[in-house]
């Protein structure tokens, strides 16, 4: 009998690693001027230096620097004053020199941790993942092998190669060994990568979109017999490219190991790929014939010596961690846990901070961005902080409380807004949309739906409250919605004497 | 033309071209007449830009008629050794490996040069990838020493500093890796300087190790040397080991002739056994010239010289063996075996097969293993700690003396072929050389004699510590006048007369 999930952790202890490759957002790449703009044609944004030509030669990004270092404080690293690259040595095609330009044994930043919160069966409960190393390299070019069955190089037809994507600055985050998660690994893992992710997009130095690889994740996984104090041999599962996947990877490689453990067999010390559609893990390269790199350090860049001063400026202007700033938030605006999840998911946080910081209400602020604005992005495939400003919305929040807007017209004023005919007002004034508020107007349209349907009148005059609805609907018909259905009711039925 | 010849000196036809006794088109005429002539024994050029070249000096000309103010070499005809990328002209580092490869762009030399309106003759031989000491290591043929055509021009630099000694052009670039520009320029009886490492940039240069490499100016005199030292110094963002300091000033150190003062180190360690008699019987005249002119000189010892060979030929090798990965046949030069059938692997590995030579083979396998996991400490972590006691040797040998000085090589020029099918006595005549590299500071060749037993020009080498490549200028400039004022002549002007001389 195949062992599940509960089953396996039971008798086995998972160990975990997680090494994430994140790509930066600078203007260009990692050791030259080329841009790094996503989606281009292939190799347009190419230069001798990205494609290895003869004699061409890097010169360190000083913008990636300061990324990482702030990515290395930010997981409360130590900064080496000194760190030097080192070639990488190995031949494959989409590698323009044929050695990858990265950190060996001198990393810019080690020895940090970043302290997660999982819900337990006792309650939320917090794990601290150490973090080892966080270092610098150079993405490689891209590869499309044609034909063939696997889609890898072997026994493709032919294979096209892209260089835009050649020198681009990654950034890899490798922690320590992860243990004493118990069967809370899963939850664990995916905690870390989400918290890293919000830390990152904070400090604004990646895109952090796993979806497009802009951020990447290994899963490295071991198990061991409960209460044995050794490790077991890993796996390193790649192509992980989702939240949901980073949790699904462990489970599906604790089952596949503990079974196979079950049945006597020996753990391989492999890549493996993660399959989004079955959660489960395939064999990749083998790596008990470790690959020898021939790392040495990379004569043609001279060292990372930052300033102490620097850091210190850096770590000055750190925002607030993400984490903190959720709890403070979710307290100040006293709103659930998950809709403040959907709101830092949605990229929101931020805009739904500053409109409520503009004086609206944050109810409304959180709706009205969650709501209107975010149906409208959908629809037009975009981000729903590129359509309206946050002082936008908080100056259409304003209209409402003041009752100028009724909930109706503000959408239409927020439709206007983000169809580019101008701010509020001029949106305002350009469709006429104001409120009713006029007594006099309202009750020339009062009194001529009493006279269009006076049975119903004198229904309502004679207490039975529900029939004014009819009347009320009457009334905001014909003012065009117009009109404040509180303020008509309260009219109405003075007028009828019930007021 | 004026009194001004392919045998004046760079400075003499910068003065007739700002006279406007000259021209540059004139110059540059003169000079591939004399290249046709004599090609075909020397055979320094693997490319001639004729066509370029013209156009480059008829624009200069044209802009001195306008009274714009140039460079003081604008004009001049330059040789430029085949490893510095040369924007659409053909460049091939001496190796099958680039053959039709033409560069998408200039090598930051190549710019400076051309920015000076110097004009780029073509592109010289040398060996494949700058790696041998005899030129013997091309692709594309030998190169004959103007001295004697049955000799080696030196190497890896032999195609520049033979177009020097030939009259095919006044000035030239060569790069220097372990002594591919002094030691050519020493034996072929020119002058050729390896600046401090930094001090030139090397974007551009098809690098063969990347920490020693270092580009730099070859000509007839000191001064002609100083002037095209100039002209491609300084800092470039484009180079990350560029030095951000202003250049030493080297012409006004080679006018200077006068070196009362100085203190002169000889390097015990570079006159000993291994170096020809008629070398050490040159050099010790030319030392006699420079206590005669004011310099007092000393001895000093280096022990870890001895060492230095050895940790050079451990550390490029192990850089090369990187640097040459890139030739997999994927983007440039030349793809071997590409028939459809064959795996990109395949492809690669056949490719670097049939475009490497034995010696780049030789010294990429070397570099391979000394970088293997298991082996990197006692191989390539060993010879850097080697490098740093070689720079200790300097650093201390500086604390007491302005500049050191050797011979250039142990021996005169080998005949072709004499060493080809022994690498060791081969790496040998590096010995002298290859200090200067390792510890990245400068050296200049300059020629001091004919050694008795031969004929043959000898070098003497003068080394200066980092960023002072002006007191090398200094002190050659000063033992150039002596020994040119003592023997009523030039040495080049004993050299034999080649078809078009």
């Amino acid at each position: 009998m195949a062992l599940n999930y509960d089953q396996a952790v039971a008798k086995y202890e998972p160990t975990l690693g997680l090494e994430v490759h994140v790509e930066l957002n600078t203007k260009s790449k990692m050791f030259c001027g080329c841009a790094t703009e996503f989606g281009a044609s292939p190799n347009t944004q190419t230069c001798p230096i990205c494609l290895g030509l003869p004699g061409a030669l890097p010169v360190v990004n000083a913008k990636a620097i300061e990324s990482s270092i702030l990515i290395g404080l930010a997981l409360n690293c130590s900064i080496a004053p000194f760190s030097r690259f080192a070639r990488k040595n190995y031949f494959y095609p989409d590698m323009p020199k044929n050695f990858q330009t990265s950190q060996y044994d001198e990393p810019i930043c080690v020895n940090g941790y970043l302290d997660v919160e999982i819900e337990t069966d006792e309650g939320p409960k917090q794990f601290r993942v150490e973090i080892e190393r966080v270092h610098m390299e150079e993405d490689t070019g891209k590869s499309l092998h044609v034909g063939g069955a696997t889609g890898r190089i072997h026994g493709a037809d032919y294979s096209l190669l892209d260089y835009n994507r050649a020198g681009i600055p990654l950034v890899e985050i490798v922690t320590k060994i992860v243990g004493g998660t118990g069967k809370y690994a899963p939850q664990v893992a995916r905690a870390y990568v989400t918290e890293l992710r919000d830390i990152l997009r904070s400090l604004a130095v990646s895109d952090v979109k796993m979806e497009q690889g802009s951020m990447r994740c290994d899963v490295n996984l071991s198990l061991a017999p409960v209460g044995s104090n050794e490790l077991g041999t890993r796996s390193e599962t790649k192509n992980v490219n989702s939240l949901r996947s980073v949790e699904r990877a462990v489970i599906g490689e604790v089952i596949r190991q503990s079974n196979r453990l079950e049945a006597g067999e020996r753990i391989v010390q492999e890549t493996r790929h993660f399959q989004e559609e079955s959660g489960q893990t395939r064999s990749g390269r083998s790596k008990e014939q470790a690959e020898d790199y021939r790392y040495f350090p990379e004569p043609d860049l001279v060292p990372v010596a930052p300033a102490a001063q620097w850091i210190e400026e850096l770590r000055a202007s750190l925002p607030e961690k993400p984490s903190t700033r959720r709890k403070r938030l979710q307290e100040l605006w006293n709103v659930p846990a998950k809709e403040m999840e959907a709101m830092v998911n949605a990229e929101l946080l931020d805009v739904v901070e500053e409109t409520i910081g503009l004086g609206a209400e944050p109810t409304r602020a959180r709706s009205w961005w969650l709501g209107e604005v975010s149906r409208l992005a959908n629809e037009r495939e975009v981000a729903p902080t590129s359509l309206i400003t946050p002082a936008q919305v908080a100056e259409v929040i304003a209209l409402i409380e003041s009752g100028e807007l009724t909930d109706k017209l503000a959408r239409q004023v927020v439709e206007g807004v983000v169809g580019g005919e101008g701010t509020p007002r001029e949106v305002i004034d350009k469709r006429g949309l104001k409120v009713v508020s006029d007594d006099g107007a309202l009750m020339v349209a009062i009194e001529a739906a009493i006279a269009a349907q006076p049975d119903t009148a004198e229904r309502v005059r004679g207490g039975n409250l529900p029939a004014a609805g009819a009347l009320i609907g009457a009334v905001m018909k014909a003012t065009g919605g117009q009109a404040d259905a509180a303020k008509v009711r309260e009219l109405l039925l003075k007028h009828l004497g019930q007021g | 033309m004026s009194d001004i010849t392919i045998h004046s000196t760079a400075a003499q036809m910068s003065e007739a071209l700002i006279a406007g006794s000259t021209t540059s088109v004139e110059l540059t005429n003169a000079h591939f007449a004399q290249i046709e002539a004599v090609e075909p024994a020397v055979h320094a050029f693997l490319h001639l830009d004729k066509d370029g070249a013209l156009a480059q000096a008829a624009e200069v000309d044209a802009k001195r008629a306008r009274g714009e103010k140039l460079a003081p070499l604008a004009g001049v005809p330059l040789a430029l050794k085949d490893v510095l990328a040369q924007q659409g002209v053909p460049t091939t580092a001496g190796s099958k490996m680039l053959e039709g490869w033409r560069p998408p762009y200039d090598a930051t030399v190549v710019k400076k040069l051309k920015d000076a309106g110097v004009v780029i003759l073509g592109k010289t031989n040398m060996d494949e990838f700058a790696m041998g000491s005899s030129t013997e290591n091309s692709a594309y043929g030998n190169t004959h020493n103007p001295w004697d055509l049955t000799r080696i021009p030196g190497g890896s630099g032999g195609g520049s500093a033979a177009a020097l000694a030939a009259f095919e052009a006044p000035l030239a670039i060569g790069t220097d890796t372990g002594g591919s520009i002094r030691q050519p320029a020493a034996v072929t009886g020119t002058v050729g300087v390896k600046p401090t490492y930094g001090g030139v940039s090397r974007y551009g240069l098809i690098a063969f190790s990347s920490s020693l490499d270092q580009a730099g100016p070859c000509a007839r005199t000191v001064l002609d040397t100083a002037l095209l030292h100039e002209a491609i110094a300084g800092y470039d963002q484009m180079d990350s080991t560029s030095i951000n300091a202003p250049v030493p000033h080297v012409v006004a150190a080679a006018k200077k002739l006068d070196v009362k003062g100085l203190k002169i180190g000889v390097v015990k360690e570079l006159l000993g056994e291994g170096f020809q008699a008629g070398v050490r019987q040159r050099f010790e005249e030319a030392l006699e010239e420079l206590v005669k002119a004011g310099a007092q000189i000393v001895e000093v010892s280096c022990p870890n010289f001895d060492y230095g060979l050895a940790a050079y030929y451990l550390i490029a090798p192990s850089e090369a063996s990187s640097n040459l990965a890139r030739f997999d046949s994927m983007r440039y030069g030349i793809r071997i075996g590409d028939d459809g059938t064959r795996s990109a692997e395949e492809v690669m590995s056949l490719t670097r097969h049939e475009g490497f030579g034995a010696e780049v083979k030789r010294r990429i396998i070397l570099g391979t293993y000394a970088l293997s996991s298991g082996y990197y400490d006692a191989y390539y972590g060993s010879a850097q700690k080697v490098r740093t006691l070689v720079k200790r040797d300097f650093d201390a040998a500086f604390a007491h003396v302005d500049v050191l000085v050797s011979p250039t090589c142990p021996t005169t020029a080998f005949k072709l072929g004499e060493n080809t099918d022994d690498p060791l006595a081969m790496y040998l005549n590096d010995i002298a050389t290859i200090p200067v590299n390792l510890a990245g500071i400068g050296g200049m060749s300059l020629p001091c004699g004919l050694a008795p037993e031969d004929g043959l020009p000898v070098g003497f080498q003068i080394m200066s510590p980092g960023m002072r490549d002006d007191l090398m200028y200094q002190v050659g400039g000063t033992l150039e006048a002596a020994l040119v004022s003592k023997w009523g002549h030039t040495l080049l002007s004993q050299a034999p007369t080649l078809a078009g001389n």
